[in-house]
């Protein structure tokens, strides 16, 4: 996690200035990220399953939990970084945030 | 349609500069077990396969299309600051007069990625077995590129990419009961 | 929990091989060849432990540590 701080700094250069705050790239963006990660992948994992259980009320349940728990992390995830996604799907501040780095393959 | 989400399906790092390692990678992203192959069998399949279906395929290739991500994260970070004679030693001299450091589909040979690597037969079971034997070759293909890492973080993402194919694998064993007892059959799952 | 998901076999060692013969060789059967269709209501792994591990579900998970040491990689 060390040398992502070269890469905040520069991520900074084209980032909003947020005294204080963490931009996206820095060690507290990655770890907020994996929290919706682990969210994330629980969802993908039922979805499969229920592709295949579609009957499993408690799974459904589950699923549906864990929703509405990935909407919330995701909202407040992109108010401090940035859109996740885009055609629509997420908010944007001015100026338009959706093409600023880091993408995630850069991160 | 899909809408892209600007974040890796799982934390992707890579601690040692070895573009050797890369090459190896190349497999799962344009080789005939990889990832891309993988994306594209399944998203094309779906639209002949029984409708009861049809959502595994859909989503077990969509999920495929992240780990492709992934994959080239790790090509990407591994090749982004090595000088030639690095890429050279490492057997990717070929590769850097044609694509520079540019990603390209190719497997760890040098192929390209080629449609014949991927089958529809229109018959779902037959696609479905394709669809698992391809999920065990790739995780094959993982444990081979596990062994030949000695870098941790490559290996836990390795490890992840592993794991799903045998989620997938056992989804795709499942659509073949399901296919198996339809037919007016009752069955509870 | 995981330890049953190696086999093991021996391959036929000719005294004309020209390298030193791996007496025993192995491979993974991984948990998912055992289940025909998975239950419903297993128990699950936390969210954490599910991300880290690639499945959410203890049943599917099998570990592969990396054998490169003595595969001489």
């Amino acid at each position: 996690m060390e040398e992502n701080k070269e890469a905040n700094e520069s991520a900074g250069n084209r980032e909003p200035e947020r005294d204080g705050h963490s931009v996206a790239g820095d060690a507290a963006y990655v770890a907020e990220l994996e929290q919706l990660q682990k969210v994330d992948f629980a969802l993908v994992e039922l979805t499969l399953y229920l592709d295949t259980h579609p009957n499993d009320m408690h799974a459904l349940q589950q699923f549906n939990q864990l929703a509405q728990r990935r909407a919330h992390l995701a909202h407040s995830f992109e108010i401090k970084y940035g859109p996740l996604m885009q055609f629509g799907h997420s908010y944007s501040r001015y100026p338009w945030q959706w093409y600023q780095p880091p993408w995630p393959w850069q991160v | 349609m899909w809408i892209y989400e600007k974040k890796l399906q799982y934390p992707v790092r890579v601690s040692k500069c070895d573009p050797r390692m890369a090459r190896f990678l190349l497999e799962q992203y344009g080789g005939a077990d990889g990832e891309l192959s993988a994306a594209l069998r399944y998203l094309n399949q779906r639209y002949t396969i029984p409708d009861k279906v049809v959502g595994l395929l859909n989503d077990i290739g969509t999920e495929e299309f992240a780990h492709l991500e992934m994959i080239a994260t790790m090509v990407y970070k591994l090749t982004k600051d090595a000088t030639p004679e690095q890429l050279e030693a490492a057997g990717l001299g070929p590769h850097f007069v044609n694509h520079d450091k540019a990603l390209f589909y190719e497997n760890a040979g040098g192929s390209p990625w080629t449609a014949t690597y991927i089958q529809a037969k229109g018959d779902p079971i037959a696609d479905l077995f394709e669809d698992i034997a391809a999920e065990e070759k790739a995780r094959a293909t993982y444990q081979w590129l596990i062994d030949y890492t000695d870098d941790v973080d490559i290996q836990d993402s390795l490890k992840f990419l592993r794991e799903r194919e045998i989620v997938h694998s056992m989804r795709f064993k499942e659509a073949v009961e399901i296919l198996k007892a339809e037919q007016g059959k009752k069955k509870v799952f | 929990m995981y330890d049953g998901q190696w086999r093991e076999w021996k391959p036929y060692v000719s005294p004309w091989d020209p390298c030193p013969p791996i007496r025993v060789k192995s491979y993974v059967v991984a948990p998912n060849l055992f289940i025909p269709f998975q239950p419903p209501n297993l128990p699950q792994f936390s969210l954490d432990e599910a991300l880290s591990r690639g499945t959410l579900w203890p049943a599917l998970y099998s570990p592969y540590p990396s054998r490169r040491e003595w595969k001489g990689g």
